[in-house]
């Protein structure tokens, strides 16, 4: 009996390890790359030929050139959208979120039905219609282009309804009787309760916003308004000479993450389950 | 303090003022939820509704600029032509794979990770989940320097030493689809490992203590207790994996940028994209994606039938 318990330990390591390595693999492949010449990387693809004189820090100088220098820029929009999306669609959401749980008003159940459907349905195919009104709005080639459309996140709405339904309602009633107004009682007693979903929430939205490809794609129309990876994607044409910036910016662009990610892991765990375990 | 002071002053207050106030209350308290709930209405009937009613009205038109005419049921005619089942057979063939991949195999490595006697867990759990922080594009460009055409490759120089020919991987069907399927199973494998983590970790003690003094194996054990009690996870896991699979884009345009070569990398979105935004055939485009949104909605509509109805039975 010991035996076998012994042998499945050993096959479990062995099997997760095999799993992790797989994981992990690319990112040292990246970090290799990123220390050798670049032209010749993206067309022919990386090999494992180490030759300590060729490596340099030739593409990370790069980006410090002149013809590197945009990279900032989609840096700086990448941070701001990302930044400006969180916090904008964290305090919306949220708040339908609340009303939904907290508060028995007409509509509610229908209200509550829109944004479970809504979670099912690809806004992808509603792109044409939603560019022709960023176009109507002004909207086109801005950070709000970017953010308005998708502030009010019906999966974040839905978790913060779950997260709310499970806070003390005495509070509220108490808070009433003190006088405070049905905003104050959000903003000043529900609010800070529900933290760990703002937290959990926050990074999963930032994760999201930090990667979102497709609707950026669309919206934004010039360089100097692209965010990382609109602006790395265009670097990825098989002809392109600039896969200098390509492979250093991306290396540049997954540190802070990972970063982030070894302070809150618990947060970032927290925030991509929530939907599974509550049925 | 605060209620110290908030309490002296209703006292200070005359009978009638305070009745005001509370009516005032009152109907804030009344009105307060619909001012709460405002963003999400206005946000569902400004790019939502408004957006699909557009959709399904430009589905029945031609577009061009200066230039709409109702065109009937033409856009959906258009529809059978050998680029769109290309697309619709990539894309489905593409969330195969990854239902085949992406649920199984999380499913075991969660309940092997879940098990007191597994040493370092925790390192296991974030390693595995590390790949879901890159964006598409920064694996896209991982992937291609690793799958890269030169026989000197990292994937061909592994392929040449375990005795296969070196493949040209972004120029073949079946290359191309492993690329495609590779690159979502490792970026989203250790998200499926956390549900399927969470759903283990609810799963009461007791039924497992029961089987063991019933004298259940461990294998007994997973096929009676833990699949069945898996369940919900499953099918919460089953539909986003539909509906992600069917919605892709991404996981091609990294490799070709919408311009596959033989159309090997086309789903349904990217035909949408191309019609939509390259050969602006807006209502063409409006078409594709009220057919995609009827593919998902009816998967996903059978598939919790009959997972509903066997759900049902059990109780």
């Amino acid at each position: 009996m010991m035996k076998r318990r012994w042998m499945l330990k050993v096959l479990s390591v062995i099997l997760l390890t095999c799993f992790a390595m797989v994981a992990l693999f690319p990112f040292a492949a990246l970090l290799l790359a990123s220390f050798k010449p670049a032209n010749e990387l993206m067309r022919f693809g990386l090999n494992l030929q180490l030759d300590p004189e060729e490596m340099n820090l030739q593409n990370y100088l790069y980006l410090f050139t002149k013809e590197g220098k945009i990279y900032w820029t989609w840096y700086k929009n990448s941070l701001l959208i990302t930044l400006l999306f969180t916090l904008i669609t964290l305090f919306l959401s949220s708040m339908v979120g609340y009303a939904l749980a907290i508060y028995n008003f007409k509509g509610k159940n229908a209200i509550l039905f829109l944004v479970l459907f809504l979670m099912m349905i690809p806004l992808e195919i509603l792109m044409l219609p939603l560019f022709e009104e960023m176009i109507a709005f002004r909207l086109v080639d801005t950070y709000g282009g970017v953010i308005i459309p998708f502030a009010v996140s019906p999966f974040a709405v839905f978790f913060f309804r779950q997260y709310a339904l499970g806070l003390p309602k005495e509070l509220i009633d108490a808070a009433r009787i003190d006088g405070c107004s049905e905003f104050g009682i959000y903003l000043r007693i529900m609010g800070p309760l529900m933290l760990p979903a703002f937290g959990a929430m926050g990074i999963l939205q930032g994760l999201n916003s930090w990667n979102n490809f497709l609707w950026p794609l669309i919206v934004l129309r010039t360089d100097e308004m692209f965010t990382l990876p609109i602006g790395l994607a265009g670097l990825l044409t098989p002809y392109g000479n600039n896969y200098d910036v390509l492979i250093s910016g991306s290396v540049l662009a997954v540190l802070p993450i990972l970063v982030l990610f070894f302070l809150l892991q618990r947060y970032f765990i927290s925030g991509l389950t929530i939907g599974a375990i509550k049925e | 303090m605060k209620q110290e002071s908030s309490l002296s002053k209703s006292s200070e207050l005359s009978v009638g003022s305070r009745l005001k106030r509370d009516r005032k209350k009152i109907l804030s308290a009344k009105y307060t939820p619909y001012i709460m709930i405002a963003p999400f209405v206005i946000s569902f009937l400004l790019f939502f509704l408004y957006p699909i009613i557009k959709t399904v009205i430009m589905s029945f038109q031609s577009i061009y600029p200066g230039e709409t005419t109702f065109i009937g049921w033409e856009n959906y005619r258009k529809l059978f032509n050998p680029r769109f089942y290309t697309a619709v057979f990539n894309t489905a063939v593409y969330t195969l794979w990854t239902l085949i991949i992406l649920i199984p195999i999380p499913m075991i490595l969660a309940v092997i990770l879940n098990s007191k006697l597994t040493p370092w867990r925790n390192v296991f759990r974030s390693a595995l989940f590390i790949p879901a922080l890159t964006s598409v594009i920064v694996a896209g460009v991982i992937f291609r320097l690793i799958f890269g055409e030169s026989e000197l490759s990292l994937a061909n120089s592994l392929l040449t030493m375990l005795g296969f020919s070196p493949q040209q991987w972004m120029m073949n069907w079946g290359t191309g689809m492993f690329l495609m399927v590779f690159l979502a199973s490792w970026r989203w494998m250790g998200v499926n490992i956390l549900y399927f983590l969470a759903g283990l970790q609810n799963i009461p003690k007791e039924l497992y203590e029961a089987a063991e003094i019933d004298g259940a194996g461990p294998i007994k054990k997973f096929f009676r207790i833990t699949l069945p009690m898996l369940k919900p996870v499953t099918i919460y896991v089953l539909t986003i994996s539909i509906y992600g699979g069917f919605r892709m884009f991404e996981e091609s345009y990294v490799y070709w940028e919408n311009n596959s070569p033989g159309d090997i990398g086309l789903t349904i979105t990217g035909y949408i994209y191309q019609e939509g935004f390259q050969n602006f055939d807006l209502g063409f485009a409006a078409a594709i994606g009220l057919v995609l949104l009827l593919i998902i909605l009816l998967i996903n509509t059978v598939q919790l039938q009959f997972f509903g109805l066997f759900r049902k039975e059990n109780s």
